[in-house]
């Protein structure tokens, strides 16, 4: 049961917790009718301190088909937070107005701080480049809708692993199953860092395996998490133009892929996969939108106590 | 041989690694107490070789989480009638709080100043302690 709880990281959530939501998102594809008005009156407030399309429709898109509306905003200078305003009182108004509130900010840490001054339960939409809950929730969703399970898999982490903060929350939430085993690709200034590898895998046993040739694992994979180099990480941008193109999924690299092998990518690509994969039924990434869609509907509903 | 006087009621702390003494006599304010304060520096050990000593002649207030941060192996003991009546010995804090500071220019703490500096200890041996925050790692040598 989770209605009140604040999601900050995938750990807030139980296992049987996550069970629970796949359900109910599982429930929400196949049935039309299944908690459309069930946030009938109930308000979720989207606060973006940094640019999100995707994530932040997908929460918008959400509340609005279980029947609630939305406020918010889409950049900090729209809001007092131009006028220096804290983090703290920002979110003491906001819970005023709203059931839920949903927030990305670029500093790490800003979700936790903010539900300790909420009354009302925050979801963390990104924190700079350390974590991203919801995007696991869709990762995972995705994974076990499609191949059945979220265990027993080798995942292949390919692209920018340091300021990646999907490939921090989905490699700790694919931790959580049995008998996982990860690969991570990418060049050596953007490593997987130390508290994934540590503070997470090694302490839970967990195998994986670091290279920087995407080529070398491909036929080992049966889910590929591609990413993107993204420029705002990176405080200078000589640093970024070097690394920005350091792995690009082509049709060819898929040669010696398996033939159930599944492609995720959180989204926006830039050129990291080639547009001729999207053809390739291993290409999931856009039934990924969908699927990140159902399970914040799932996540909202429960988290305002409305599923039935 | 250098003699210190026994105190009556107060504090010794006791077992400081050699040299890190002037940092928790500092640390404590010590210099401006009006009550009485000794502290020996390179005294004999045989446990340790060579150590510093401080004995403090009031009963004062001690962060022990600080203390433990600094050095853990300090033995503090609490005197009472000139005996000894408590001996504690320190270990690393599990959790502290505005002590270590995140130095990590993307952590919240960076510009939300009135958040407080939380770390949890990961790692005893290391002293490694982790921002609650941002997961940043910083060990205890940072802070010494």
């Amino acid at each position: 049961m989770i209605q009140g709880k604040h999601l900050i990281e995938p750990e807030n959530l139980s296992l049987e917790d996550l069970e629970d939501l796949f359900q109910i998102a599982e429930r929400i594809e196949k049935d039309p009718v299944y908690l459309r008005s069930s946030c009938k009156g109930k308000i979720l407030a989207t606060l973006f301190f940094e640019p999100s399309t995707r994530t932040r429709l997908s929460f918008e898109a959400a509340m609005l088909r279980l029947g609630g509306s939305c406020l918010g905003f889409a950049e900090p200078g729209s809001s007092s937070v131009a006028k220096g305003e804290s983090l703290a009182d920002t979110i003491r108004t906001v819970a005023c107005y709203a059931d839920c509130i949903v927030m990305r900010n670029p500093k790490e840490g800003a979700a936790l701080l903010a539900s300790r001054y909420s009354e009302v339960p925050i979801i963390n939409a990104g924190d700079g480049g350390h974590h991203h809950p919801t995007q696991t929730l869709t990762d995972l969703h995705t994974i076990r809708q499609l191949r059945g399970t979220t265990a027993g898999l080798t995942i292949g982490f390919c692209g920018d692993l340091k300021f990646g903060r999907t490939v921090h929350s989905l490699a700790k939430g694919l931790a959580r199953y049995p008998s996982n085993r990860m690969i991570f690709i990418s060049p050596p200034e953007l490593r997987i860092p130390d508290y994934i590898k540590q503070g997470v895998l090694e302490k839970q046993g967990i195998p994986y395996l670091e290279t920087d040739r995407l080529e070398k694992v491909m036929g080992d994979l049966d889910v590929l998490y591609m990413t993107r180099v993204q420029r705002e990480r990176f405080f200078n941008e000589e640093d970024y133009i070097r690394l920005k193109d350091s792995y690009i999924l082509t049709r060819e690299k898929l040669k010696s892929a398996r033939p159930d092998l599944l492609i995720l990518h959180p989204l926006p690509r830039v050129n990291e996969i080639a547009v001729e994969v999207d053809q390739d039924p291993r290409a999931v990434y856009f039934k990924q939108v969908k699927y990140g869609m159902y399970i914040r509907m799932a996540l909202l509903a429960s988290l305002m106590g409305t599923v039935s | 041989m250098l003699n210190i006087a026994k105190i009556k009621n107060g504090i010794v702390i006791d077992h400081i690694k050699a040299g890190q003494g002037l940092r928790i006599f500092n640390w404590l304010g010590l210099g401006k107490a009006p009550y009485t304060v000794a502290f020996v520096v390179n005294a004999e050990s045989k446990r340790m070789g060579r150590k510093d000593i401080i004995k403090i002649d009031n009963e004062i207030k001690i962060d022990f989480a600080v203390l433990g941060l600094i050095d853990p192996n300090i033995t503090v003991n609490i005197i009472e009638n000139e005996r000894v009546t408590e001996k504690i010995r320190l270990r690393l804090p599990e959790r502290v709080e505005n002590v270590l500071i995140c130095r990590n220019p993307r952590c919240i703490t960076a510009t939300e100043t009135y958040a407080p500096h939380i770390f949890h200890l990961v790692d005893e041996k290391t002293g490694t302690y982790r921002c609650e925050y941002c997961d940043d790692l910083r060990t205890t040598e940072d802070f010494r």
